[in-house]
């Protein structure tokens, strides 16, 4: 079984108000110097077979489909 | 002039969308489930609001990659016209049927309120029956209504028109670009709006402002 890790973040450019939100409430907690927070989201993966080369594929596509909205956001794949 | 509505579990102004439809064009609307692969032969397809899927993932992004969708967007590609209200606006972005996404209100707030809104283009199968420029008041009642396009695609949309409604008067709910509220296809017969116009189509309501969209799209005189 293959386990793949993928990243979805906003792009740059991309306001993100929850980010802002979350880096107003750190500072609000006492934490100085907190520069810019973006929020993203993280999907572990598991896949059937060895094939990691295929895998990698499979997972761009799936992140092209659905797991990500390319029009505001970018992905990163990482496998174990 | 005949008319269908999509159901997808979560949606939950489906049942103002078929009553608005019933009280506009006189005949009850076609419904179709998520799963059917066709869709009857009508004029308008209504996607409504709501909350489908939970939301999951992304606003109307699961709903995008249902069976239905394709159907719509066959429906859509031979010029039948397309209407998505709130939910249905996002389910049409996620589907790529409209350009741009819808992102989290600027103020982080859900906002169930009345705004006002400019008629940008009253050149559309859905505006016709309203003056360019005109003011008109619909509700709204959404979470993620902020719409965002990168500049190439907001330059491309806003010069060929296909802004239709925008927020007027500092009624602006979400933070979206250029204050859009709805926007139409490249060829005129795709429109997708956050403002509930089925929610302002009678005096019981407080108001019909939001029926003359559904009588221009259905051809029915005022």
């Amino acid at each position: 079984m293959i386990k793949a890790r993928i990243t979805v973040t906003l792009k740059n450019g991309v306001l993100d108000p929850q980010g802002k939100a979350i880096e107003h409430a750190l500072s609000g907690l006492g934490f100085d110097g907190v520069g810019q927070v973006r929020q993203g989201k993280v999907f572990d993966v598991e896949l059937a077979g060895t094939d990691k080369a295929k895998a990698e594929a499979d997972l761009k596509t799936m992140c092209d489909k659905l797991l990500a909205n390319t029009v505001i956001e970018n992905f990163a794949v990482e496998i174990a | 002039m005949k008319s269908a509505v999509v159901l997808l579990p979560g949606l939950n102004r489906d049942r103002d969308m078929i009553a608005a439809l019933t009280k506009i064009s006189g005949q009850a609307p076609a419904t179709v489930w998520q799963t059917d692969t066709e869709i009857p032969d009508v004029d308008l397809i209504a996607i409504p609001g709501g909350f489908s899927f939970g939301d999951y993932l992304r606003c109307g992004a699961i709903a995008a990659r249902m069976p239905v969708m394709r159907a719509v967007a066959e429906k859509a590609a031979k010029g039948v016209m397309v209407i998505g209200v709130c939910n249905g606006f996002q389910i049409l972005v996620e589907a790529g049927l409209l350009p741009g996404a819808l992102m989290r209100n600027s103020s982080l707030k859900f906002v169930c309120r009345q705004v006002k809104l400019e008629i940008s283009n009253a050149n559309t199968m859905f505006t016709r029956r309203y003056q360019p420029g005109q003011i008109i008041r619909s509700p709204v009642a959404h979470h993620d209504g902020n719409y965002f396009a990168d500049a190439e695609t907001l330059a491309r949309i806003e010069g060929e028109g296909q802004v239709v409604f925008r927020y007027a008067e500092g009624t602006n709910p979400n933070g979206s670009i250029n204050d859009i509220a709805g926007i139409i296809s490249e060829r005129g017969n795709v429109l997708g709006l956050m403002p509930h116009p089925e929610n302002l189509i009678e005096a019981a309501h407080g108001g019909s402002d939001g029926r003359a969209l559904f009588e221009g799209a259905l051809g029915i005189a005022a």
